[in-house]
């Protein structure tokens, strides 16, 4: 019989799935400086994270989460949680999938999406935790209209992504992970891919 | 830590009888092709015949209404392509008048996936909706009868939630109304009395390993008279229904597996309906905002299909697996794609609900400790997701 450790997920993976680290238990008494919740349940992934923030050094000192999702999901968040504290706010916030991806050894290229609304559930937090402290100077990125509310990807997001090349659809959906869960936003996507295309490439 | 072993999942497949096997290694010796004349040719076909009879009995054809083919999949895609047989020369005459598939959107894959792909030829394709059981509604179906002959495929019992429909009416319909009826029965198939006589069937798929016979072996019934046209041509073999040597210890493994299950399935039927109360009756007091799926008496005695609202299918099916349990989810995460059971969503329930399924199918291996062991893992299982969960629960109850 083969092992019943060979699943698709790395050993890492699975370790954080099995004994995930930092769940949020106390939701109600828990002092957050910082909250940021994505996703939703319509697409299956659901994250919550919130932190503490040493205000003096602008250093995150505690990351707890919840997840609704599947095992990736669950590691991912479980992972980051850990792979934050003690890390700047500016150095967390530049996380990105990819990074989370690497620390869990790697995951299956249907999961990628489940840990991009890791590092986006982690920026929605830090952007709670600078608009909470008069900081708006740094998230004017965020005042952007979230077209995509199950991946979180703005308008901003996807006009960037057609000033980088994207013309149809699909390329953006492969950029941004815009529209590949419920594709509720399609048509807002393909109207913004319109406009901007015709702003900026003028067809 | 070697955990207990609790196999659930015989919807997806089941093992190999031990009767079966037996069969299967004796058979091995026998090497001859089936359409040689001499000695080595005849004691293949002799074991082929026998295997033909032993099918066609368990269903109550005759042995030349059986063809065999490589899967349950590739039975019903025959039965399908009839329609889109662009030449007419085989012996399909008399398709002409059907220019039009009734079938439901519960149906599995091989079924959905072909229609679709007819539809693309000028043969209209008409989906029916279910109820919330799974249940078509037989005044839909007579509805788009009355337009015109068609061919109707209709699944017998689902593979997710278990459901079984009124085949024989739907086929008193589809008749009455001058159409051919084609049933997709792999799932009913050694889990439920199957008689095409009695149902009055035109066409029917099987699967061999659905019934603790070997993986890679199919059947499908085709009564006699019923225009055909084989998907694939190119030979004698199955009388010039399906062309390629024939799958001998496929075929020989099939015979005796359904011959063995004629014995055994209904005493089987009635412990596997008393595990299933015992079950749901155990996770119900256990687990608090809990849903069952599919039609609450009109369902195969094997299958329970169970939604467990702010809990994720594929995370459920990882910590069973690692419990040793072994379990199916339709949510979209474990089957690769984005989106949860096209039959969960068929029969209207919430998309969350459909998120947190699994499926739970026993089979002649399943044990009172099984039922047991499950009643004691899932809640806990359940209640560690839940308790990382952002989804907060309701903490109603229903049956």
């Amino acid at each position: 019989m083969s092992s019943q450790t060979d699943w698709v997920y790395s050993e890492k993976l699975k370790d954080h799935f099995v004994n995930p680290r930092n769940i949020l238990e106390d939701e109600e008494s828990y002092q957050d400086d910082g909250k940021g919740i994505v996703g939703n349940m319509k697409c299956g992934d659901q994250m919550l994270i919130v932190i503490k923030v040493d205000k003096e050094k602008g250093i995150i000192t505690d990351c707890k989460w919840k997840t609704y999702g599947c095992a990736s999901a669950i590691a991912s968040t479980s992972i980051l949680s850990e792979m934050v504290k003690g890390m700047t706010l500016e150095q967390a916030y530049k996380l990105s999938p990819k990074d989370i991806a690497k620390e869990l050894g790697g995951l299956p290229e249907n999961k990628v999406h489940c840990s991009v609304l890791g590092d986006k559930a982690l920026r929605a937090a830090i952007v709670d935790y600078y608009k909470r402290n008069g900081m708006q100077d740094k998230v004017k990125e965020e005042d952007a209209r979230v077209v995509c509310h199950c991946m979180n990807v703005t308008d901003e997001e996807i006009e960037e992504a057609v000033l980088e090349g994207a013309r149809s659809f699909l390329d953006i959906q492969e950029r941004t992970k815009a529209g590949t869960v419920c594709g509720e936003c399609k048509e807002d996507i393909l109207r913004l891919l319109d406009k901007y295309k015709k702003e900026h490439f003028g067809k | 830590m070697e955990a207990r072993k609790v196999y659930m999942d015989n919807n997806a497949t089941t093992p190999l009888h031990p009767q079966v096997k037996e069969e299967m290694i004796k058979a091995m010796e026998v090497f001859g092709n089936p359409s040689s004349m001499h000695q080595f040719g005849r004691a293949a076909r002799s074991m082929v015949i026998e295997a033909r009879q032993s099918v066609a009995s368990f269903i109550g054809s005759k042995p030349e209404e059986i063809v065999f083919t490589g899967s349950g999949s590739e039975s019903s895609n025959t039965v399908l392509s009839i329609l889109a047989c662009p030449a007419r020369l085989c012996d399909c005459s008399g398709l002409g008048k059907f220019s039009k598939i009734i079938t439901t959107t519960i149906e599995h894959p091989c079924v959905l996936e072909t229609a679709k792909c007819i539809s693309q030829r000028d043969i209209e394709v008409k989906f029916l909706s279910v109820d919330q059981y799974g249940k078509i509604r037989m005044e839909e179906l007579e509805e788009e009868l009355k337009k015109g002959p068609a061919l109707v495929s209709i699944m017998t019992a689902n593979n997710e939630i278990g459901t079984i429909q009124d085949i024989k009416q739907i086929a008193r319909l589809s008749h009455k109304y001058d159409s051919l009826f084609h049933t997709d029965a792999v799932q009913a198939v050694g889990k439920i009395p199957v008689d095409v006589n009695d149902l009055d069937i035109d066409l029917l798929s099987l699967s061999g390993h659905k019934v603790y016979g070997p993986k890679g072996i199919g059947a499908l019934y085709v009564k006699k008279g019923t225009p055909f046209c084989p998907l694939i041509r190119g030979g004698h073999q199955e009388s010039g229904r399906r062309a390629g040597t024939e799958n001998t210890l496929g075929i020989i493994g099939f015979g005796k597996a359904l011959q063995v299950r004629a014995n055994e399935m209904p005493a089987e039927h009635e412990r596997l309906l008393g595990y299933k109360k015992r079950l749901k009756d155990g996770l119900k007091n256990n687990i608090e905002d809990i849903h069952f799926n599919g039609h609450p008496q009109d369902c195969l005695a094997n299958t329970l299909n169970v939604s467990f609202p702010g809990a994720e299918g594929e995370s459920i099916l990882l910590y069973l697996d690692l419990a040793g349990i072994a379990v199916s989810t339709g949510s979209a995460c474990a089957s690769g794609s984005l989106d949860p059971s096209h039959v969960l969503l068929s029969t209207g329930i919430p998309i969350e609900y459909a998120h947190g399924s699994i499926r739970i199918s026993m089979g002649r291996d399943t044990t009172s400790e099984d039922i047991d062991y499950m009643i004691e893992v899932i809640p806990k299982v359940i209640q560690k997701i839940r308790k990382m969960s952002t989804v907060k629960i309701g903490g109603g109850k229903n049956e």
